[in-house]
């Protein structure tokens, strides 16, 4: 027990003030200086203008809450995989709902042979997802995890900053209004026919609230 | 050759009071005496005046409390290799001197441990840690270093000449030969071994016969020896009962540190790690509580084996008072320290993906884990398949769902609009798998697009196949 009190404090002593003041978290009205967040492009650039550091954040862990399925949930996240498999960089889907198909996933411009599916139940999703993330060999890891609990949103939140991989975590708009240690939520909904998606949380965002992006007409 | 042999006095003891708190006084019986007397008592015992040889009702008169026990020759032999398995780190070749020694081939590992002193103080911090009380000497032959732990602690001989002065001052009794050679040379007048080693050989062979003289040969390294060498075993299993039941979790922790150091103990000995052990806490002989303790990555650290263990067994509720704990590890898989790169900065754990794989693998089944491929087939259900990301150049660029639905279901309620189509896919009447269909991509009234088909030429009977998600 002491030696990972030790530990932590030792962990939470170690850096600077300089260096604390660095954390996206952070910012100080004196400052012009726009804290950094490491992420890579959506690939589109009206979503990537709408995201700290222009993207999907790195070392960190995205949820993505949709209304319904079919609204273009995973269309937004496609541009990504495909560079990061292009790149030979692996992927894993972690207890998707349905079957990917292959044919659609290899027209969006994905190398499947860096794609990895796990098929587990709700515990074993949420471990093996862990796993995946704080291993350090996946670029991102993708899970459906409808009833994961705080503790363990945090854990992947913690995993990802381990293993410095894109965590991206698909649920249920209900829970939109709970609170989450992810570092960015976007929403996807509908009305009138279009899909919107909304930023509802962002670490670092530093313009006050943008409307939602429109994405299928 | 530098043959190390440690000897542990206090290891009958330790062995029978494995669950026994250091401030409850404790004897342990003669072995064979038809009296019942004590032969080993522990500090405890000793403050309040029982000593060695007393009777167990005058022992007992002088501490009422006293925990007598007498010898588990089982615990003993296991505690033994127990410590052959935490004296593994230190040389690949240990062999058991039952009851109570170790020997160790120390000449091979000295260059790497920087010579005997740094290697001796290692054993010896190790084992004080360990709270093993020990006695150490090092000799060129086995024999020998068995002889010298028993009368010279801490002594090292290298040359065999340094040797054979330091066997000359040995007391018979003390020599390791048979009892009744003993008895037979000193009713000859001689006390010790350097009068023995100056009989000419044929008297002495005589006297003391073929086994005494090889005893001593093997102790001046004369004569050659096979030493069997010991295995560490590849699982892991330790038992300890208790005289009385515990209530509750905490007097659990003292009998589950000892088991959570003997597996990491046995652990640095195999050089691997654990994901997964068990506990198991025997209520009765019938019911018992069991306790898997897993964890992210291969462990071997005793604390942390025991702070996951701790936490675990905390948590859990125990419905009665237990009697026995067991611990149980069948798959000690191998244990990788995180690997550095030179140049790029580690992520994570460092794992490649065949660690991972197997790991995931390990937990979840062999099917837990696939890859996709594609499959120039125009229908639906056989453009893909689980395999090795294997694909056909891409043909067809008419908009395919990512998800599709396992198996087509009806579409309730109908779509409220059609947004594509159809895409008649007609196909399969050669093997057996033919389908004619319309397919079309579709909008939901909740605004979803799905990939839903009509039977050809039909107007209703919606089929849902996929979604554009």
């Amino acid at each position: 027990m002491s030696a990972i009190a030790a530990e932590v404090q030792q962990s939470i002593a170690t850096p600077s003030l300089a260096q604390v003041l660095e954390h996206p978290g952070i910012w100080r009205r004196s400052s012009q200086h726009q804290p950094t967040v490491r992420a890579i492009s959506t690939g589109m650039p009206s979503l990537d203008a709408r995201l700290p550091g222009g993207g999907w954040p790195l070392g960190a862990l995205s949820e993505i809450l949709f209304e319904n399925d079919g609204l273009g949930e995973l269309e937004l996240l496609m541009p990504t995989l495909a560079a990061m498999t292009r790149e030979h960089r692996r992927v894993i889907f972690v207890a998707p709902p349905y079957q990917p198909y292959a044919p659609a996933l290899q027209a969006a411009g994905v190398d499947l042979r860096f794609l990895h599916e796990i098929h587990a139940t709700p515990t074993e999703a949420a471990w093996s997802m862990e796993q995946c993330l704080r291993s350090g060999c996946c670029a991102a890891v993708v899970g459906w995890l409808p009833d994961i609990d705080y503790r363990s949103l945090r854990r992947l939140q913690l995993a990802a900053e381990t293993g410095d991989a894109c965590a991206v975590l698909y649920r249920s708009a209900v829970h939109a209004a709970q609170t989450s240690p992810a570092a960015l939520r976007l929403k996807v909904s509908n009305s009138n026919e279009a899909t919107y998606v909304d930023v509802i949380k962002s670490r670092g965002l530093m313009q006050g609230v943008t409307p939602p992006m429109r994405m299928r007409a | 050759m530098l043959w190390a042999c440690l000897r542990f006095p206090g290891l009958a003891f330790a062995a029978a009071f494995a669950a026994l708190p250091e401030d409850v006084p404790g004897a342990l019986l003669e072995d064979n005496a038809r009296r019942r007397t004590v032969a080993i008592v522990n500090p405890a015992a000793q403050k309040l005046g029982v000593q060695r040889g007393q009777t167990v009702a005058a022992a007992r008169a002088l501490c009422p409390s006293l925990v007598v026990r007498a010898r588990d020759k089982a615990a003993e032999a296991g505690l033994l290799a127990e410590l052959a398995a935490w004296c593994y780190q230190f040389s690949g070749h240990i062999s058991m001197a039952p009851p109570q020694c170790l020997l160790l081939e120390a000449g091979a590992s000295l260059r790497l441990f920087d010579g005997w002193s740094a290697l001796s103080g290692k054993l010896k911090q190790g084992l004080a840690a360990l709270g093993h009380v020990h006695a150490l000497a090092a000799a060129p032959c086995p024999a020998a270093a068995w002889v010298l732990a028993a009368s010279f602690d801490g002594c090292v001989v290298q040359h065999p000449e340094q040797m054979l002065r330091l066997l000359n001052d040995i007391a018979l009794s003390r020599s390791g030969l048979p009892a009744k050679s003993v008895q037979a040379l000193r009713s000859m007048g001689f006390r010790r071994l350097r009068e023995v080693f100056a009989l000419p050989r044929p008297e002495l062979t005589r006297r003391i016969g073929r086994e005494g003289m090889h005893w001593l040969d093997r102790l001046r390294g004369h004569a050659s020896e096979a030493i069997p060498a010991w295995q560490p075993p590849a699982t892991f299993f330790q038992r300890i009962e208790f005289d009385a039941e515990l209530e509750g979790s905490e007097p659990l922790m003292f009998p589950l540190r000892r088991m959570t150091q003997a597996l990491a103990n046995m652990l640095a000995a195999r050089d691997g790690g654990v994901q997964l052990f068990r506990l198991r806490l025997e209520h009765t002989r019938v019911s018992f509580t069991e306790i898997p303790v897993g964890m992210a990555a291969p462990q071997r650290e005793a604390a942390r084996l025991f702070e996951l263990a701790r936490t675990r067994v905390e948590r859990s509720t125990l419905h009665a008072p237990v009697r026995a704990i067991e611990i149980h590890a069948e798959q000690l898989p191998t244990f990788r320290p995180p690997l550095r790169d030179l140049f790029d900065p580690v992520r994570g754990e460092g794992l490649d993906w065949s660690a991972l794989d197997e790991r995931l693998r390990a937990r979840m089944g062999e099917s837990a884990l696939r890859q996709l491929s594609a499959v120039a087939d125009h229908r639906p259900e056989r453009a893909w398949r689980h395999g090795d990301g294997s694909t056909p150049p891409l043909a067809d660029l008419r908009p395919r769902p990512l998800w599709l639905l396992h198996r087509p279901r009806p579409m309730r309620p109908t779509p409220a609009r059609v947004l594509a189509g159809p895409e008649r896919i007609e196909s399969g009447w050669w093997d057996g798998g033919d389908l004619r269909r319309d397919y079309y991509i579709v909008g939901t009234r909740q605004g979803q697009r799905a990939w839903a088909y009509l039977p050809a030429g039909s107007h209703d009977g919606w089929m849902l196949h996929g979604w554009f998600a």
